[in-house]
């Protein structure tokens, strides 16, 4: 049954995308509609597909061969429930899943504006989910039957029995697939040469979304990679995780060219790559994930489905470029910059350096691609790499976003900039000094506090002056005019928020400067004493090795009392797990908890390496300072994203008063500064 | 396109990518090793010596039965192997759980003129990670069909 409407979609989207594209062409009413009604009937058969396989799953029904393949009749619901998207096939019915839904909510939400635009938006997420579904149906079906019923399953890869593992997975989906409808949007602009603002503003919520769930999805699989896979880190540099990084980056870039072209007309040859970017980077992401042409430890098997991935790939590349090149006409900006030092400078180089930086980690990530296909030798790139590159061109982006929101729109005068930049200067100069008094002499993460001071300090003035703003002007108390002043300029302030959370992750980043590693050998009743960066002394004390069997595993546990400077800290258990089958036989390899004792200080991180003869411990302490300030740094970015998108209870006050922002301007009139100043 | 202003913008443009640009063909000179197998590796070092010694990436499969462990210590003694060329390999450091008898590893180190390797990072490449295809499957005719099919 499954099967069947997985066809079915396939047919339905096949029809959406002629009807919709002949419907625009011909202007023909009937035509349109009918596209649209086959967009909301895909989704109908990709929801009973999806369907079909969570039955499949949560039935047990091993003739499957996907549900063979990653369940077991031991394996917990939960995570019976997120195999769906654990492998290969069911995360590719997963993304058709949410490509619909997005189309279907994207093309509802749209039924009475953009008419102009939607047929060609129709056609293009039509053309997307053809491909999709073609390759479910015809390269990687999950719904593929074995010609035996397995008594069991082999069960789902311990390391992905993680509640990080459960939902990093849709939320990087969530995000990556997100950026199709801008895209859609950029194609069916492209195609009607309506080049102006229209397109721009029904996509910039969508870009946000996408955007929000793709800094969820990179930060829960960063925690994931740090309690899971055991090396005592969350960022590797590994190419599926650049990979999700990448659009990330652009689409952090064109949140901030968007504002210029609406507030200054410019930047549009330069929204438009990017929007078409951020897809194609999604796109490849998923490419090297699924292909194997690039070795990571991520990677799923090598399948031919990556043959699909680049096909498509090569395909929108050029109709993307033959659109982009036949249209430079209309792509002109109505203005242009005015000073090097205004708004629209600072954003311009925001958008260099995040573009930078992403160019550059692309670069590393295919390097060993490019360099055996130019000179024949297979050379690699790791971290120091990527470190020596992005360490100064982040430290750069950080400093510009201290500066940016401070200066004037246009032309910033000698006296704007005096006003704005005299407190949040002395704020950075002064954490700088106070944080090298403190011992911090790493020029890297010296460079961080300090310049995350001036963001903080900007961030700061710039709730103040909104503030006290409010406070004069509507007379409300300070505790007051402050949720107000956030709820009134969402956009301005929820940005802000995002970028308290960039400052909390860089000053965490910072603190990896400061990482300490041990590997130490312990019998029971032995101890050792190791030194942190800030001068404690730990004693781990060992008190032996146990050995008992759980539910679906076999586990070797050791337990370690810690003492800090003598006094007793508690007490860390690290374990190796022996996946098993129902019938008590091993499956996969064994896996390392990690035993994690967290401050917001540091973390004692031990992971049980192995154990040699009777109880010979062998174990890791990394001392990884600041690590927790990642996970608060990225809670409060999505807070801030989510503050930004958040509909506004007075939803059409907030509709009208985008329109406002999008009137065209005549050029030289003086574009008022709404909020704040 | 810019006028008056706009050329110190396209300068600075152009130092921001400039810069950008230099950081990441350096570093890739600084940080770039080679990949190799032991096979390229042998031939690399007949062909020139100063392979010997350098921070080379080896790709190759553990020789069952070749790992020795040192006892109390952190040290493993390992043979790594493509089929036309064996390695000795010696490591110290904790190695990954998947690290056993057969797996496909990648070593990062130097090759000694003694041919053994001393390796500084040890990784273990299970064949598919998350998709684990069970053995026996792969002996039934449902499975090969599917092969050939995708």
């Amino acid at each position: 049954m499954g099967e069947l409407s997985l066809w079915v979609a396939l047919l339905m989207a096949v029809w959406a995308a002629t009807v919709s594209f002949a419907g625009g062409q011909m202007r023909r009413a009937d035509l349109i509609e009918s596209g649209e009604r086959a967009i909301y009937a895909t989704l109908a058969m990709v929801v009973l597909a999806s369907l079909g396989l969570l039955t499949a799953l949560l039935t047990h029904d091993f003739s499957i061969r996907y549900v063979a393949s990653y369940t077991s009749a031991n394996l917990p619901k939960v995570y019976t429930i997120t195999a769906f998207w654990g492998g290969q096939s069911g995360s590719l019915l997963f993304w058709a899943l949410i490509l619909a839904s997005y189309s279907a909510i994207a093309l509802w939400t749209n039924r009475t504006r953009n008419r102009e635009l939607m047929p060609y938006v129709t056609g293009t997420l039509a053309i997307i989910l053809v491909f999709f579904l073609a390759m479910i149906c015809l390269g990687s079906n999950p719904f593929e039957r074995l010609d035996f019923i397995p008594a069991d399953g082999r069960g789902l890869n311990p390391q992905l029995q993680n509640p990080g593992m459960a939902i990093h997975p849709p939320n990087l989906y969530l995000g990556y697939v997100g950026t199709s409808i801008p895209f859609a949007f950029a194609i069916a602009a492209l195609l009607t040469r309506r080049l102006d603002a229209e397109w721009l503003a029904a996509v910039r919520r969508w870009a946000l979304l996408a955007w929000f769930f793709n800094t969820v999805g990179i930060v829960l699989g960063m925690w994931w990679a740090y309690v899971e896979l055991g090396w005592g880190g969350y960022w590797a540099w590994d190419p599926v995780e650049n990979a999700s990084l990448l659009p990330w980056l652009v689409n952090t870039a064109f949140l901030h060219s968007i504002m210029v072209q609406e507030k200054r007309g410019m930047l549009r040859k330069w929204n438009v790559t990017l929007v078409v970017s951020a897809f194609l980077l999604s796109i490849f992401g998923t490419f090297i994930t699924r292909s194997g042409v690039i070795s990571s430890v991520h990677s799923f098997a090598q399948s031919p489905v990556g043959m699909w991935f680049a096909a498509f790939l090569v395909l929108a590349i050029v109709v993307t470029a033959y659109l982009v090149s036949t249209r430079l006409q209309d792509l002109r900006s109505t203005a242009e910059l005015e000073s090097m030092i205004s708004r629209e400078a600072a954003f311009l180089y925001n958008n260099l350096v995040l573009v930078g930086i992403a160019f550059s980690v692309l670069w590393g990530t295919l390097f060993p691609i490019i360099s055996e296909a130019v000179r024949g030798n297979k050379i690699t790139v790791g971290p120091p790499f990527f470190n020596t590159v992005n360490i100064p061109l982040g430290l750069l982006l950080l400093l510009l976003t201290g500066i940016g929101p401070l200066i004037a729109w246009r032309r910033a005068s000698v006296a704007n900039l005096k006003r704005q930049f005299l407190m949040p200067v002395a704020a950075a100069v002064a954490i700088g000094i106070l944080v090298f008094a403190l011992g911090v002499h790493d020029l890297a993460a010296l460079l961080s506090f300090t310049f995350g001071g001036l963001v903080l300090a900007t961030i700061v003035q710039e709730f103040y002056k909104g503030v006290n703003a409010r406070h004069h002007m509507y007379g409300e108390s300070r505790v007051i005019a402050l949720p107000r002043l956030v709820a009134r300029n969402r956009r301005r302030y929820g940005g802000y928020i995002v970028h308290l959370g960039i400052v909390v992750v860089f000053a965490a980043f910072a603190g990896l400067a400061f990482k300490r590693e041990f590997d130490l050998t312990l019998n029971p009743g032995d101890s050792k004493t190791v030194t942190d960066a800030w001068g404690h002394r730990w004693t781990f004390l060992s008190q032996g090795i146990s050995r008992y069997s759980v539910l679906n595993r076999d586990v070797t546990a050791i337990a370690l009392d810690v003492t800090r400077d003598g006094k007793p800290a508690g007490v860390i258990t690290s374990e190796k797990r022996q996946h098993v089958d129902s019938r008590g036989a091993p499956t996969f390899e064994p896996s390392t908890e990690v035993g994690i004792m967290g401050s917001f200080k540091q973390d004692v991180y031990v992971v049980l390496a192995g154990v040699r003869g009777a109880d010979d411990a062998e174990i890791r302490v990394t001392f990884n300072p600041l690590v927790r300030w990642v996970w608060l740094g990225g809670a409060l970015m999505a807070l801030g994203g989510l503050v930004v998108m958040w509909p506004a209870a007075d939803r059409h006050r907030a509709q009208s008063g985008y329109a406002a922002v999008l009137k065209p301007r005549p050029i030289g009139e003086r574009v008022p500064d709404l909020v704040g100043a | 396109m810019l006028k008056g202003a706009g050329n110190p913008f396209l300068i600075g443009g152009a130092l921001v990518l400039g810069t950008a640009g230099y950081l990441a063909a350096s570093a890739i000179k600084d940080t770039g090793v080679y990949y190799l197998t032991p096979g390229e590796l042998s031939a690399k070092t007949k062909t020139d010596p100063t392979f010997y010694e350098t921070g080379v990436k080896v790709g190759a499969r553990v020789v069952n039965g070749s790992i020795v462990r040192a006892p109390g210590g952190m040290q493993v003694a390992f043979k790594m192997t493509d089929g036309a060329q064996t390695y000795d390999v010696v490591y110290r450091g904790i190695t990954p759980d998947t690290f056993t008898d057969g797996v496909d590893v990648v070593v990062e180190g130097r090759l000694g003129r003694d041919n053994t390797f001393r390796a500084t990072t040890l990784l273990a490449k299970c064949a598919s990670r998350y998709e684990n295809a069970p053995e026996k499957y792969k002996t039934t005719p449902g499975y090969k069909r599917a092969e050939q099919r995708a």
